[in-house]
C-alpha cells in the first residue's frame, strides 16, 4: 500500500517535472487496441511504436483483426464493462461520441491546449475528437472517400480526358465498355456501395449532402434529388461486371491495376494497392475527385480515443497523444498509410502527387466549409442510422428496389433507426 | 431384497455410506452452479436487456417496455431473416434426413468396405462451418469456381450463379449445410438401423416381404425416435445458423441471406442496438424452446411409463 502510494507520488512528480521541461516522456506503458494488422497498416503503426519506445514508453499491442473494427469494438465493450479499459483505442466517428457519452474517456486538454490543436486540426474533425469542449481523441489521419482511381491506359484508350462532371463520366465509362473492359471495378459489399453513394450524393450538391446525409432532413432523404441519386447509382451498377457481389475492395483495385477494369471509386486507402503494385500516380494511374465534387471532401479519420486511466499511466498516455499530433509523425505515418495528415500545417514535400492533391483539397474544403463527414464511414450519422441507410442502398444496388421506392425506404429506415 | 439391505446399511449411519450419498451431489454442484449462472442467469440478463433502452453498453436506467420487440418485427431485415430461416430450416432438415436415411440404408446392406465409406461421409462434420462456408463460397463463385471451370473445359453456356443472385443465394447456403450435416444424420440413422431387432426382419422375410416393404413398413416406423432426435439436432442447428452464412455471403447480396442469428450479432455489436439485439435473441430462444421442450417432454414422459 505504502509502496503504491510512493510510486504514485513519484510518478506524479515526474509528470510535473516533465511539464516543466516541456516533454511528456516519463516512461510507463500504453496499451493500444487497434485493427491495423495488414501489412501496410502495421508498418504505418510501427512508426508510432518506435517513436514512443525511443521516449521510454513501452507499447503493449492489443490487435483485434477485422476490417471495419467491429471485432475490436466488441473486445472494447468487454474491457470497459470489466472496468479495465486500454489506454488508447483506434476508433471512428460516432463510435467515439457514443463512448464519450458513457463517461469513460480521458481528457487530453493539457497537451492539446499547450500544442494548440484547436488551430491546426480541421473543425469538422474536432467535432468528433472533442466532446463537451474537451479533447478526448487524437486524430491520426484524414482519409477522403470521394476519389476515383482510373487506369491511365484505359483512360487514354477512352479519349484521355479526365471526366469533370456526371455526363463526361458516363461518356468515359461507355467508351471503356466499348473497348471491352469492365468500366467500373467494384466490390458488392454494403460499405462499398455506400462509399460510392456518398460521392454520388455529394455530386448533386454540397447542401444536398449536408441536408440528407448529416441532418437527415426527410424532405431531402425522400425528395426528387434523392431519386436522381439512386438513378445514378443504378446507372453505375450497369458498368460493373457480373461477379461484383461480395468482392473485397482490394481485389477491385487489382482489377484496375491489371488493366481488366477502367476505374474504381474508393477512398484513398486504395492508393496503397496501386503503389504496392509498383504503379506511379500520373503515369500508370490517375486520381481525381468524383466528377462534380472537386472542392468538397467527404472524410473518414482514424483517431486514437483515449480512455480514463490511472495516474500511473496518464503520463504515457499524454506522451502518445503528443507524438501522434507531432508534424513529423503525421507526415511519416501518412506517407506510408496513403492518407493525409490530420493537421493542415504539415508540409507536403514527402507525399506523392495524389497525396499533395489530397492535402490541398482538404485545406481548401476546410476553409470553404465543404468538408463533410462520410456517411459510409460513420462520420455523418451514428451506427444505427448508418447501417439502416446501408440496407436501403445495398438493396437498391442489388436491384431489389427501384429508385423511387429506395428514396421512400430511406426516409422510413432512417426514422425507424432513430426511433 | 437388495433395496432392503441398502436401507439397512444407511440406517446404521455408516460414514462411508453418507459420503457415497453426498459425493454425487458434491461433484455435480460446481457444474450445476456454473450452468445456473452462465446459462440461465444470462438468459435472464438478456431478457431484462430486451426491455431496456440499451444501445452501446447495457443500460438499466431507461425502460422501454415492448418497444424493442415492436421495432424488431417492423424491421424489414428481421422479416427477411425469418423468411430465410423458414426456407433454410425446412429444406435443410428435410434434405438432410432424406439423404442421411438413404445413405444409411445403402450402407446397411452389409457391403464391402463399409468401414472405409462411413468416415468418408462423416468427415464433413469434422470441419467447422466457417471452413465449409469459405470452401463453398469459392466453389460456387462464378468467377473462380464451378461455372468458371465448366466454361474453361468447353461447356461455354454453363451458368450457375445462385450465390450472386439475391433470390437464390439462400439455397446455396442450404447446399453447403446439407453437404456438411448429411453424413452426421447418416451416422444417427445407421445406429438406429443396427438397433432394429433382426428377429422381426427375419420373420418378415419368412412371410415373403420384399426388402422395400420391410424398410417401409417395419424398419423406418421402428426408427421413429431416431427421426425425432435428428429433427431436434438439425432444427437447433438451423436456428443458430450464423457462421456458415457469415463465411459464405455475410448476409449478401444486399440483405438477401440474413438469418436471425446474423441479425442478432449485427444489431447488438455492429449497430449499437443492444436492446433490439437482445429482443431478437429472446425470440430465437423461444423458437428453440418450442422445439426442445416438447421433445424433452415426450422423452422424459415416455420413460415414466
Amino acid at each position: 500500500m505504502l509502496r503504491k502510494l510512493l510510486i504514485g507520488t513519484m510518478l506524479g512528480s515526474a509528470l510535473t517535472a516533465g511539464y516543466a521541461a516541456s516533454t511528456y516522456a516519463a516512461g510507463g506503458s500504453v496499451e493500444v487496441l487497434h485493427w491495423w494488422t495488414s501489412g501496410g497498416e502495421a508498418a504505418a503503426l510501427d512508426v508510432l511504436k518506435k517513436k514512443l519506445e525511443s521516449q521510454g514508453v513501452t507499447w503493449k499491442d492489443m490487435p483485434v483483426a477485422g476490417g471495419g473494427g467491429e471485432a475490436a469494438m466488441t473486445a472494447l465493450r468487454a474491457r470497459v464493462t470489466a472496468g479495465d479499459p486500454p489506454t488508447a483505442v483506434q476508433a471512428l466517428g460516432f463510435d467515439i461520441t457514443d463512448w464519450a457519452k458513457q463517461g469513460v474517456v480521458g481528457d487530453l486538454g493539457e497537451v492539446a491546449d499547450k500544442e494548440g490543436w484547436d488551430k491546426v486540426v480541421p473543425t469538422a474533425l474536432q467535432n468528433f475528437a472533442k466532446h463537451d469542449g474537451k479533447w478526448i481523441a487524437a486524430p491520426v489521419n484524414v482519409h477522403s472517400t470521394n476519389w476515383v482511381w482510373i487506369s491511365k491506359k484505359a483512360l487514354d484508350a477512352a479519349g484521355g480526358k479526365v471526366p469533370e462532371n456526371w455526363d463526361e463520366l458516363v461518356a468515359v465509362l461507355d467508351k471503356m465498355k466499348a473497348n471491352g473492359i469492365t468500366p467500373l471495378a467494384h466490390g458488392g459489399q454494403a460499405w462499398q456501395d455506400a462509399t460510392i453513394f456518398d460521392a454520388v450524393v455529394l455530386s448533386l450538391g454540397t447542401d444536398f449532402y449536408k441536408a440528407s446525409m448529416i441532418d437527415n432532413d426527410p424532405a431531402a432523404l425522400g425528395g426528387e434529388k434523392m431519386v436522381e441519386a439512386f438513378d445514378r447509382m443504378a446507372k453505375l451498377k450497369s458498368y460493373v461486371d457480373k461477379d461484383f457481389s461480395g468482392r473485397d475492395w482490394n481485389l477491385a483495385s487489382a482489377m484496375v491495376i491489371e488493366g481488366k477494369a477502367g476505374m474504381q471509386m474508393m477512398g484513398d486507402w486504395a492508393k496503397g494497392e496501386f503503389l504496392k503494385a509498383g504503379q506511379k500516380p500520373g503515369s500508370d494511374f490517375v486520381c481525381i475527385r468524383f466528377p462534380g465534387t472537386q472542392g468538397a471532401v467527404t472524410f473518414n479519420s482514424d483517431m486514437f480515443m483515449m480512455f480514463k486511466v490511472g495516474d500511473d499511466k496518464k503520463a504515457a498516455q499524454l506522451t502518445m497523444a503528443s507524438d501522434i499530433e507531432s508534424p513529423d509523425f503525421q507526415s511519416s505515418f501518412n506517407v506510408v498509410k496513403g492518407s493525409v495528415p490530420a493537421r493542415t500545417d504539415v508540409p507536403d514535400t514527402a507525399f506523392d502527387d495524389c497525396g499533395k492533391k489530397g492535402i490541398k483539397d482538404l485545406a481548401e474544403a476546410n476553409s470553404s466549409g465543404k468538408l463533410f463527414g462520410s456517411m459510409a464511414h460513420g462520420y455523418a450519422v451514428p451506427a444505427a442510422v448508418k447501417n439502416a441507410m446501408y440496407d436501403v442502398i445495398t438493396r437498391h444496388f442489388n436491384g431489389e428496389l427501384d429508385s423511387k421506392a429506395a428514396a421512400a425506404a430511406l426516409v422510413e429506415a432512417v426514422a425507424a433507426a432513430k426511433g | 431384497m437388495a433395496d432392503a439391505t441398502m436401507t439397512g446399511r444407511n440406517a446404521l449411519a455408516n460414514p462411508r455410506a453418507t459420503l457415497q450419498d453426498l459425493l454425487p451431489k458434491i461433484v455435480l454442484a460446481p457444474s450445476f452452479a456454473v450452468i445456473l449462472i452462465f446459462v440461465y442467469g444470462f438468459i435472464a440478463f438478456t431478457a431484462v436487456l430486451s426491455f431496456s433502452g440499451s444501445k452501446l453498453l447495457p443500460d438499466f436506467s431507461t425502460w422501454v417496455g415492448f418497444s424493442n420487440y415492436v421495432r424488431l418485427f417492423n424491421h424489414p431485415n428481421w422479416i427477411v431473416a425469418l423468411k430465410n430461416l423458414a426456407i433454410f430450416s425446412i429444406l435443410y432438415i428435410v434434405i438432410c434426413s432424406v439423404i442421411g436415411l438413404a445413405l444409411a440404408i445403402f450402407l446397411d446392406q452389409k457391403i464391402r468396405g463399409e468401414g472405409m465409406l462411413r468416415p468418408i461421409y462423416l468427415y464433413p462434420m469434422a470441419l467447422s462451418f466457417i471452413v465449409t462456408g469459405v470452401a463453398w463460397k469459392w466453389f460456387l463463385d462464378p468467377g473462380i469456381g464451378l461455372e468458371h471451370v465448366m466454361q474453361s473445359i468447353g461447356w461455354e453456356s454453363f451458368s450457375f450463379r445462385w450465390i450472386k443472385d439475391g433470390k437464390m443465394a439462400i439455397y446455396t447456403i442450404v447446399i453447403a449445410a446439407v453437404w456438411q450435416s448429411s453424413g452426421f444424420v447418416m451416422a444417427m440413422f445407421l445406429a438406429g438401423l443396427r438397433g432394429v431387432d433382426n428377429e422381426i426382419i427375419k420373420a418378415a422375410q419368412i412371410d415373403g416381404a420384399s426388402t422395400f416393404v420391410i424398410y417401409r413398413r417395419i424398419i423406418i416406423p421402428l426408427m421413429r425416435p431416431v427421426f425425432l432426435s435428428a429433427f431436434v439436432v438439425l432444427a437447433h442447428l438451423a436456428i443458430k445458423s450464423y457462421d456458415l452464412v457469415v463465411a459464405m455471403t455475410d448476409g449478401g447480396p444486399g440483405t438477401a441471406t440474413w438469418t436471425p442469428a446474423l441479425f442478432m450479432q449485427k444489431f447488438t455489436f455492429g449497430r449499437n442496438e443492444m436492446g433490439m439485439g437482445a429482443a431478437s435473441a429472446i425470440i430465437m430462444m423461444m423458437m428453440i424452446f418450442a422445439i426442445i421442450v416438447p421433445y424433452l417432454y415426450s422423452e422424459l414422459g415416455g420413460k415414466k411409463k
